[in-house]
């Protein structure tokens, strides 16, 4: 049986939910552990466990929270030449990004980024990973052993299969030479009323609203829906909405179940981020736009006229 | 202070994109330099005008990657470096960070840029595989960077906001376009650009070997298609309607 590790990311303190996902899937293929590191870890023990970790190596050392990527590296590197697992999973974030590319180039083996899908057998590690902008599947074969693979947030849900649980503390001493990215402070800039990864409706705009002054509208209808604003590359990077809006491959991947998109012609650098809608909703002045292509639901028209017609209508229907 | 850029031609994210019957990326077509890395260019450039210095650009890629040196020369780097060997081509992330760690050791840089992923591959991560190989701290998702005497603090995006991050240089940052808007080249900088140095340099003279890939590609299929779905052109109040009668049907309101 294949020895699985998850690497379950801590951030602010809290478990970064993709963990729960990556066990729910590897623990099909064989006896998973969970690696968490930093305030917080000992607290996301049993929600690791429900999902599948038979065992959690935890430390509740402060470095991990206060030093970018180089304290776990260590740790990982340590563990990995120790106890050679067959596969070590990663959450596709920023901050699990920084920490298995160093690990890799540490250990020499490379990795394989960006996977939506993942199969373990007898013959090897295989992983989907979208290619060509989204349009194509490629499945690679792990080459290396340990095999490291960073998973898409939300390629899998998490399911709960409960089992016992062995604990083990690490006994951590981070090494001076690798405190050196230090976090000072830390800022919050949304303040979203629901969170966009977990929102059921989603209401994202692009270009076509023709400026950031549009975007009210849409934070008008999401606030009707209960939903949350989301926004294309374009647009953030135009300095629109703020980076935390960005849906697609360079931001966040949503899985609502109702998605919205106003004036968003549907590059693949976006629909990566939202195609595992339950429900794609599109509005566009353009009917060659991609986006009406993978649309549920696609409008030809203009959305500064239709997001308000929809968001009375819907005030209209609770009689507020 | 010496800010080496690491950059890379991609296909032109605004050109016709195609792949080869192999699977490959076509590379024959319109390519340009990565957007991405513009920012990476901009942000070394801003720190050259305000600390002095020097700035050099290091690609890796065939012959023809001198246009995506050129162009950043033209922004106003001072000179260039290309690694072009038939053993790298096609190189995964590792080989591709090995080589760009051999060609910028060297230079004893104070500051490393790097966008955070390329518009082609997207895997992000040549960045912190290049930190870890030169034994630098990585700076990550840095939407502003600021140097003053030998450290930098950046502000790091995160899902909700951002973190203050600071580091002694030397160091790696891996930029995102919040950092501004690349300067254009000006017509002056597009002269001078052709006078600048371009020096190629191949994988043998790097001592760098092609290795072992982290992965063997075994196929490439279309992904799943979603069915196709209903399109209405909207007269001012169907399209409102039909929207609302949808998501009646999904229980959202």
């Amino acid at each position: 049986m294949a020895k699985i590790w998850v690497y379950a990311e801590i951030k602010d303190g809290v478990l970064e939910g993709t963990a729960l996902e990556l066990l729910t899937c590897a623990r099909k293929f064989g006896g998973v552990e969970a690696i968490a590191l930093g305030p917080g870890s000992r607290a996301s023990v049993p929600a690791l466990s429900a999902h599948g970790a038979s065992r959690v190596l935890f430390s509740e050392e402060a470095v991990f929270a206060d030093y970018l990527a180089e304290p776990h590296t260590d740790v990982m590197a340590a563990l990995v030449l120790e106890r050679s697992p067959d596969l070590v999973l990663f959450g596709f974030t920023s901050d699990s990004r920084d920490v298995a590319g160093r690990l890799a180039a540490r250990l020499g083996c490379g990795l394989i980024s960006n996977g939506i899908g993942l199969e373990v057998d007898a013959s090897g590690v295989r992983v989907q990973v979208p290619y060509f902008g989204g349009a194509k599947v490629a499945t690679y074969r792990a080459n290396q052993q340990p095999a490291l693979v960073l998973i898409r947030p939300r390629s899998f849900a998490a399911s709960e299969s409960g089992g016992a649980v062995d604990l083990e503390e690490l006994a951590v001493e981070p090494s001076p030479a690798s405190l050196r990215a230090r976090i000072v402070d830390r800022k919050i800039e949304a303040s979203e009323r629901v969170k966009l990864e977990d929102a059921k409706v989603v209401v994202a705009g692009g270009r076509g609203l023709g400026g950031a002054e549009n975007f009210s509208l849409l934070e008008d209808l999401a606030e009707a829906l209960g939903g949350a604003v989301g926004a294309s590359r374009a647009v953030v990077d135009a300095g629109w909405v703020p980076y935390s809006t960005q849906v697609g491959q360079t931001g966040k991947t949503v899985t609502p179940e109702v998605y919205i998109a106003a004036g968003i012609s549907g590059a693949m650098q976006h629909t990566v981020g939202m195609k595992g809608s339950k429900f794609v909703i599109a509005i566009n002045r353009d009917k060659d736009a991609p986006i009406l292509k993978i649309a549920d639901l696609g409008i030809v028209g203009d959305a500064l006229r239709i997001v308000p017609q929809v968001t009375q209508g819907i005030r209209d229907q609770r009689g507020t | 202070m010496k800010i080496v850029v690491a950059i890379k031609q991609v296909p032109d994210p605004n050109g016709p994109q195609g792949l080869e019957a192999d699977n490959r990326l076509t590379r024959s077509r319109e390519v340009a330099l990565d957007p991405g890395d513009e920012y990476g260019i901009e942000v070394a450039l801003r720190l050259k005008e305000s600390q002095g210095g020097e700035v050099v650009l290091v690609s890796m890629g065939p012959e023809r990657a001198r246009d995506a040196l050129r162009k950043g020369l033209s922004m106003g780097a001072d000179k260039g470096i290309l690694i072009s060997d038939t053993v790298l081509e096609g190189a995964d992330a590792l080989l591709t960070a090995r080589a760009l760690a051999a060609a910028i050791a060297p230079l004893a840089a104070d500051l490393v840029v790097c966008g955070t992923e390329s518009y082609d591959g997207s895997t992000g991560m040549v960045p912190p595989m290049l930190a870890e190989i030169l034994g630098l701290p990585q700076l990550s998702a840095a939407g502003q960077v600021e140097v003053s005497g030998d450290s930098i603090t950046v502000h790091r995006q995160t899902g909700d906001g951002h973190q203050v991050v600071e580091a002694a240089l030397p160091a790696l940052v891996s930029v995102t376009a919040a950092v501004g808007e690349p300067r254009y080249a000006s017509l002056k900088g597009i002269m001078a650009a052709r006078s600048k140095e371009i020096s190629v340099v191949t994988g043998a003279a790097l001592n760098i070997d092609a290795g072992r890939r982290a992965e063997v590609v075994e196929g490439v299929e279309d992904a799943e298609a979603r069915p196709p779905g209903e399109t209405l052109e909207d007269d001012g109040s169907n399209g409102a309607e039909r929207i609302l009668t949808a998501l009646r049907a999904c229980k959202v309101i």
